[in-house]
């Protein structure tokens, strides 16, 4: 039987505040364990939560970034449970009046089709606590410096039917509270995480099938085997006529497979309930208004403007600016520069690779822009070849220097002197007159060979166009 | 409406409760007594009204963004039941 | 002269001014007068007589400076006055326990708001006091502790569930105290006791640090010997707090000038719904004798009804138990108090923990509160009783547009024999009968002593007002409070 995937997300974002959520602690990252707790996060007897006003405003730009309707009637509730990361029992949530809903943006696709992916509701909330394995015991260790920190969930429709477009998906998602600003969406520190709703369903049907909840996904690598293997394990149950259990499941990106978590003995009953200790928000059509109009540029905008005057290609402008860091890298590279397009080339290829491969988010690259500007001036005036550019890059991600500093380090200035070249051209042509034969019979292959002989003689330094030209000659 | 014994051991569960027998056996005999007077409350019209989370009207408190210094964590553990001193001891959890 | 522990706090002032006595002096009459008297009563958990001793003597020099320059009156109005503190407020440095084993050891780190007011204000804790478990309780019998003894009666229970604040006052241990009132823990303890307690209106006072049982019903308040003290200790305590969310933004008032012995022109209602059954006919008596005598003195009085608080006790129960259920969860032995040693893995810390560290009327309410909450439940039982709320606001809101204050008994009976009701938990709920709609309105009432029955044990009667009106109920009982004195 062919199956339909059926994929929802429910995405957490920290907020960029100063502080967090109910109380005046800092929420930068780090920082040693329970030294960003207070009585209000640590949940002492007694504290009582005031919310940070940043919050609201965050999520409702939030919620405008991505086309949903903002209740002007909205409460916090609490969601009732027991785990040693939530030191009240309760997570501050919202049930019923969530900040934003109705709200969703289209997705591109490699193919280049687009489609529309809804967004259910976006709501506030606080963030848990840290658990670590204490080696030295072999027991748990709480921290707390990550309670109250704000988050906005933002719940998708059950809209998306393949990895790529869940993975397509987040990435705009992210683009769009980097952009504006809401959240530094960091998925290594865990500052963007994914909650994963999948299900399959016979084609046609309309009900969906049961569905399973992969929890805390923390980079695209991760959704994407994630949602693979689980799309393959589900239709292994069903096509051997099992059932799907609706349960909570935990991915290990290293060993690539899922698991079920402990099945809780209790079924969940959160016992929401209208949080006593907050006031109701109401916002004005002025407040929501303001927030509307100073939105910066989305990613959407930006896109255009690169298909419009830089001449990027469709998808590459969308790649790009998924990103905001990318984004800003490629802009403020291509200004310090002249050459966009080259500058694109080098990130669809090179640098989305190497993010990639050592899980860095585009805010962390280990170059900045104006770097890699100089090695692209490099390689446009001539100084070195787009080989030995390839190389130079390579090394600046190891080594902090300037390319013009490794290139003169590791001797990798092109060697255009004509004379040096002519030297070993003749020396390599001497060597090999089978070459000027066969190509004088048409075989063009032997010019490559005649090229490929000099480069390794000049340790690749030599100028490409310099080489032929003196090659040429020969074969005339 | 009857309140059972598992009723009653389904709400501990939920409640983290340990209840011996005779403890689920004495509340499920007050809860069945208190329910029943609870259920007076259906004899009251409410149509047509709100609901009431507040005893005041307010609504939009908020508080600025602005950093307050966090308490000092010796003070903030003084009171923890096992700690190392840095962060909170429990048994292993194992997900 | 007087007994220094009989004296009023603005007697004690009095006497500071007048050098009849020394703060230190006033402490230690009080801590004499603990150490002879409270071996029966138990009114108080802990005594904090090494820093009281330390305050007492910084504010003697102060006063001493003060009296020399003349800038005496500048002091605040409690300065180096005692009082005693009900267990749930978190006192920096000093035990917070609730009345409950699991958190017999919580030393608190950080002061309550009312707690942090009062230290500025130069007012001396002489230490904590005895309630009923997590404020859950109309007796103060469901200490994990000890049992408070009514001084009125030591065979008698103090009310509850502020027992220790009333009985600390009652029984001449402190001059003032603080309570806390979810249903009516100031008010019955206080008609009890046959002394003054305010439940101010909710948001009047901050709740930072008042260990929460039903956080849309709990404030705290004033109790005290006569109806001046309350007015000053409220003015000590009121005021806006930015660290809790529904404390109200109003204007700082002057409580003290609000003592006006005059009730001429006041319309006064009585509520047909709390004269009904079950209230005992002395209580009854006296309450409606208090009533002719305000009418003697000017007052304009009529009858009024409140229909739908004939369900206020239930719906009481459910709203402040499905609050209690979630508050009460961060007690799960990780960051503070009890732990079970019974365990192996972490359900068994929150289980066992929990189990042997709440009182059996705790988990009760835990139990219940957990059930309205629960799938199935919710809308039957908390949305329903959150509707019922609104139409108990808006009856109440109607008595105001004809009548100023509405009077009415406190608690339906005396004070009741040690362990009479203990057993009974619905017959215990039914003696919040007549206070508990206050809270849900959230509206203020002080209850004053209006006579005493056959036994000679005190009545008290509830002054209720709209939001913010405390000025007018404290008009009507000092007006009361002298005519009994003449």
């Amino acid at each position: 039987m062919e199956y339909e995937v059926v994929i929802g997300l429910e995405v957490h974002a920290e907020l960029s505040t100063k502080t967090k959520i109910y109380c005046g602690c800092t929420t930068e990252f780090g920082g040693d364990p329970n030294t960003h707790c207070c009585p209000i996060c640590t949940g002492m007897p007694g504290a009582l939560p005031v919310l940070n006003e940043k919050v609201v405003e965050y999520a409702v730009k939030a919620g405008l970034a991505v086309g949903a309707q903002i209740n002007r009637n909205s409460k916090q509730d609490r969601k009732n449970y027991f785990y040693p990361d939530t030191p009240r029992a309760y997570q501050i949530s919202q049930f019923d009046l969530p900040l934003c809903i109705n709200g969703g943006f289209d997705i591109t696709l490699k193919d280049g089709t687009t489609k529309r992916i809804g967004i259910t509701r976006i709501h506030i909330e606080d963030d848990a606590g840290k658990l670590v394995h204490d080696t030295y015991t072999g027991g748990t260790l709480v921290d707390l410096n990550r309670a109250g920190v704000p988050l906005i969930e933002i719940v998708s429709e059950p809209d998306m039917r393949s990895a790529e477009e869940a993975v397509a998906y987040v990435e705009k998602l992210k683009g769009i509270l980097e952009y504006i600003g809401v959240s530094d969406c960091k998925m290594q520190e865990g500052s963007l995480r994914a909650d994963v709703n999948l299900s399959l369903r016979p084609v046609g049907q309309k009900e969906f099938g049961t569905r399973t909840e992969s929890k805390n996904l923390n980079s695209f690598r991760a959704i994407e085997h994630m949602i693979n293997f689980e799309i393959q394990r589900q239709k292994e149950i069903l096509e051997s006529g099992g059932k799907v259990i609706q349960e909570t499941r935990r991915w290990d990106e290293a060993t690539g497979e899922g698991y079920a978590m402990r099945s809780k003995e209790d079924a969940d009953d959160y016992r929401y309930f209208p949080e006593p200790d907050l006031m109701p928000i109401k916002l004005s059509d002025d407040y929501i208004n303001n927030i509307k109009e100073n939105l910066p540029e989305l990613p959407e905008r930006r896109k255009a403007r690169y298909i419009e005057e830089l001449k990027l290609p469709e998808y590459d402008a969308g790649i790009i600016t998924s990103s905001k860091a990318l984004s800003d890298f490629f802009e403020e590279a291509s200004k310090e520069c002249g050459n966009p397009k080259a500058v694109s080339n080098w990130i669809m290829t090179d640098i989305i690779r190497i993010a990639r491969e050592n899980d860095i988010d585009y805010s962390d690259l280990p170059f900045s822009a104006k770097r890699f500007a100089s090695l692209i001036k490099l390689i446009d005036s001539g100084s070195i070849s787009n080989t030995i550019g390839k190389k130079v890059f390579e090394d600046m991600i190891s080594e902090n220097k300037e390319p013009e500093e490794i290139v003169k380090e590791k001797g990798l200035l092109q060697i255009s002197d004509e004379s040096a070249i002519k030297e070993v051209v003749d020396r390599v042509v001497a060597a090999n007159p089978q070459s000027i034969v066969d190509y004088k019979a048409g075989k063009d292959r032997a010019l490559g060979f005649l090229v490929g002989q000099c480069m390794k003689e000049l340790k690749g330094k030599g100028n490409p166009q310099i080489i032929n030209r003196l090659i040429m000659e020969y074969l005339k | 409406m009857e309140i059972t014994k598992k009723d009653i051991e389904h709400i501990a569960n939920l409640s983290m409760l340990n209840l011996s027998e005779d403890e689920v056996d004495g509340y499920a005999k007050d809860m069945q007594e208190i329910i029943a007077f609870a259920n007076q409350i259906n004899e009251i019209n409410t149509d047509g009204l709100e609901e009431s989370a507040f005893a005041l009207d307010s609504y939009n408190v908020f508080r600025k963004d602005e950093v307050r210094e966090s308490f000092d964590r010796e003070l903030l553990m003084q009171n923890a039941p096992s700690s190392n001193g840095v962060a909170y001891q429990i048994p292993p959890v194992i997900e | 002269m007087k007994n220094i522990t009989k004296l009023t706090s603005h007697e004690i002032r009095e006497g500071y001014k007048n050098k009849d006595f020394t703060v230190k002096e006033v402490v230690e009459s009080f801590y004499k007068n603990i150490d002879e008297k409270d071996g029966d009563i138990k009114a108080f958990i802990t005594l904090c007589k090494e820093d009281a001793l330390k305050c007492a003597e910084i504010a003697d020099s102060k006063i001493s400076e003060a009296l020399a320059n003349g800038t005496f009156d500048e002091l605040p109005a409690l300065f180096g006055v005692p009082i005693a503190i009900k267990d749930n407020m978190n006192t920096y440095g000093v035990k917070t326990t609730c009345a409950s084993k699991i958190l017999e050891n919580f030393i608190s780190p950080y002061d309550a708001t009312v707690i942090k007011n009062l230290k500025e204000q130069g007012a001396i804790m002489l230490g904590k006091v005895n309630m009923d478990e997590f404020a859950m309780g109309s007796s103060c019998e469901n200490s994990a502790f000890f049992v408070t003894h009514n001084p009125v009666d030591l065979t008698k229970v103090p009310g509850g569930s502020s027992g220790g604040s009333a009985a600390a006052v009652a029984g001449d241990l402190a001059p003032i105290s603080l309570g806390s009132d979810t249903g009516g823990s100031i008010r019955m303890p206080a008609s009890l006791c046959g002394i003054v307690g305010m439940k101010p209106t909710y948001g009047l006072i901050s709740r930072y640090g008042l260990v929460a049982y039903a956080s849309s019903l709990d404030q705290i308040g004033p109790m005290t010997k006569d109806v001046e003290d309350n007015a000053i200790l409220l003015n000590a305590i009121a005021g806006h707090d930015e660290m809790d969310s529904t404390s109200a933004n109003i204007e700082k008032k002057d409580y003290t000038k609000a003592l006006i012995n005059d009730v001429k022109g006041l319309k006064i209602g009585v509520p047909e719904e709390f004269f009904g059954e079950g209230i005992q006919k002395e209580v009854k008596e006296a309450v409606e004798k208090a009533i002719e005598k305000l009418k003697s003195l000017g007052a304009e009085v009529g009858t009024c009804s409140l229909a739908a608080c004939k369900v206020a006790l239930p719906t009481y129960y459910i709203i402040a138990d499905a609050e209690a259920s979630s508050n009460l969860g961060r007690f799960d032995g990780i960051r503070y108090g009890y732990r079970t040693k019974n365990f192996e893995n972490l359900k068994d810390i929150y289980k066992n923990t929990r189990s042997e560290g709440f009182g059996k009327e705790v988990k009760r309410r835990i139990i219940l509160g957990t059930y309205v909450l629960s799938a199935g439940y919710y809308d039957a039982y908390y949305k329903k009783a959150q509707k019922v709320r609104t139409l108990i606001k808006k009856q109440f809101d109607d008595a105001f547009s004809k009548y100023d204050v509405l009077i009415a008994p406190v608690s339906p009976t005396t004070a009741w024999n040690i362990g009479e009701k203990v057993n009974n938990p619905l017959e215990m709920y039914l003696a919040d009968l007549f206070t508990v709609p206050i809270n849900i309105a959230g509206i203020p009432a002080i209850s004053i002593p209006c006579g005493k029955d056959n036994n000679g044990l005190p009545i008290g009667m509830q002054i209720i007002g709209k939001h913010f009106s405390e000025e007018t109920l404290y008009r009507v009982a000092y007006t009361f409070e002298k005519s009994r004195e003449v």
